[in-house]
């Protein structure tokens, strides 16, 4: 009995490195969304410079649609950008962009650089429709139902692989979900 | 003299602040209460850091957001529900008792309470085996009552 004892605190470490090696592979900056599931913000932003087509959530509601947070000073965004380009121009889905906390002219000069994939475009200068969305930084990009509730959210830049394996499987069934 | 001026001037200095001077709300008081808030909300950028010490853009956005609640007159557990509807509870630097938390919460005590009943147990074993020795007295124990 005794000498079961003499191993306690040998069964305590593996625990404690099972446990410490689990929270090892947790990517720390991934902090999960309360707003999947819960409607859209509401919200209504004026359009950017030199556009004509502002972002309300009015706008994106009956679409599945994408909401993507981009700003011309976030460096991942421009890394991102070309997914959203070949996105926009392959498939049949509503890009709408918050250009958050941006100079007046920079979103526009920066799109007019790298390409337009957006629907919509809201300039939220202030980032107060970033704060309603729980947006932690740019890029982010939700993935919203056509009744207007938040479905999924990426957090940092979509990648070919990550649209492929995670968010379009989301988008098909969302529009699978509503055609029922 | 010298020295003491520049300790406490590195003391004040090592406090960190990143509240910028255009924040400010005029009424002391209800900047006091600002402040107080601020320093329990999570930088959601820097994680480790209170809104009130870091000067990432979106905690001074949410700085001057649990300002302008203040101003409205919301109470705190409404300017806390407003960024906890948003951020979740992450937001709050102090999780919540809750059901999901009764085991981080409960940790603390139940530690305690092992490494007591542990001790105990070791204290009565020592006991016992110091009676043995007291007892076996006839032995020629080089070290008695140990």
């Amino acid at each position: 009995m005794s000498r079961l004892f003499l191993y306690l605190p040998l069964v305590i470490f593996a625990l404690l490195a099972l446990w410490f090696a689990v929270g090892l592979r947790h990517d720390p900056s991934r902090i999960p969304s309360v707003l999947i599931d819960q409607p859209l913000p509401e919200f209504s932003l004026p359009a950017i410079e030199g556009h004509d087509n502002p972002f309300s959530s009015a706008d994106i509601i009956g679409e599945v649609a994408l909401v993507n947070v981009f700003a011309s000073w976030c460096i991942p965004c421009a890394i991102e950008h070309p997914q959203l380009i070949k996105i926009a121009a392959e498939e049949d889905i509503v890009i709408a962009g918050l250009n958050w906390k941006e100079r007046p002219g920079d979103g526009a000069a920066w799109l007019r650089r790298l390409g337009d994939p957006y629907d919509y475009i809201g300039d939220d200068a202030d980032g107060r429709v970033a704060i309603d969305f729980g947006v932690t930084g740019a890029p982010e990009t939700f993935v919203v139902d056509r009744e207007g509730r938040i479905r999924y959210k990426q957090v940092g830049p979509i990648t070919e692989q990550i649209w492929t394996a995670d968010i379009k499987p989301v988008v098909d069934r969302l529009r699978a979900e509503a055609m029922q | 003299m010298k020295h003491l001026v520049l300790c406490l001037v590195l003391l004040v200095g090592s406090i960190a602040h990143a509240v910028e001077p255009d924040e400010v709300l005029d009424d002391p008081t209800l900047e006091r209460r600002a402040v107080d808030i601020s320093r329990n909300l999570r930088c959601v950028v820097c994680q480790s850091q209170s809104i009130n010490d870091s000067n990432a853009p979106l905690a001074k956005d949410m700085r001057v957001i649990v300002r302008e609640r203040i101003v409205a007159g919301d109470g705190d557990a409404e300017i806390y529900a407003f960024l906890v509807n948003r951020y979740g509870d992450y937001v709050l630097l102090k999780p919540p008792v809750q059901p999901n938390t009764a085991v981080l919460w409960a940790a603390p005590a139940l530690l305690l309470a092992a490494a007591g009943l542990g001790a105990w147990f070791f204290l009565i074993r020592m006991k016992k085996a110091d009676d043995a020795a007291g007892a076996d007295s006839t032995s020629d124990n080089p070290t008695p009552g140990l």
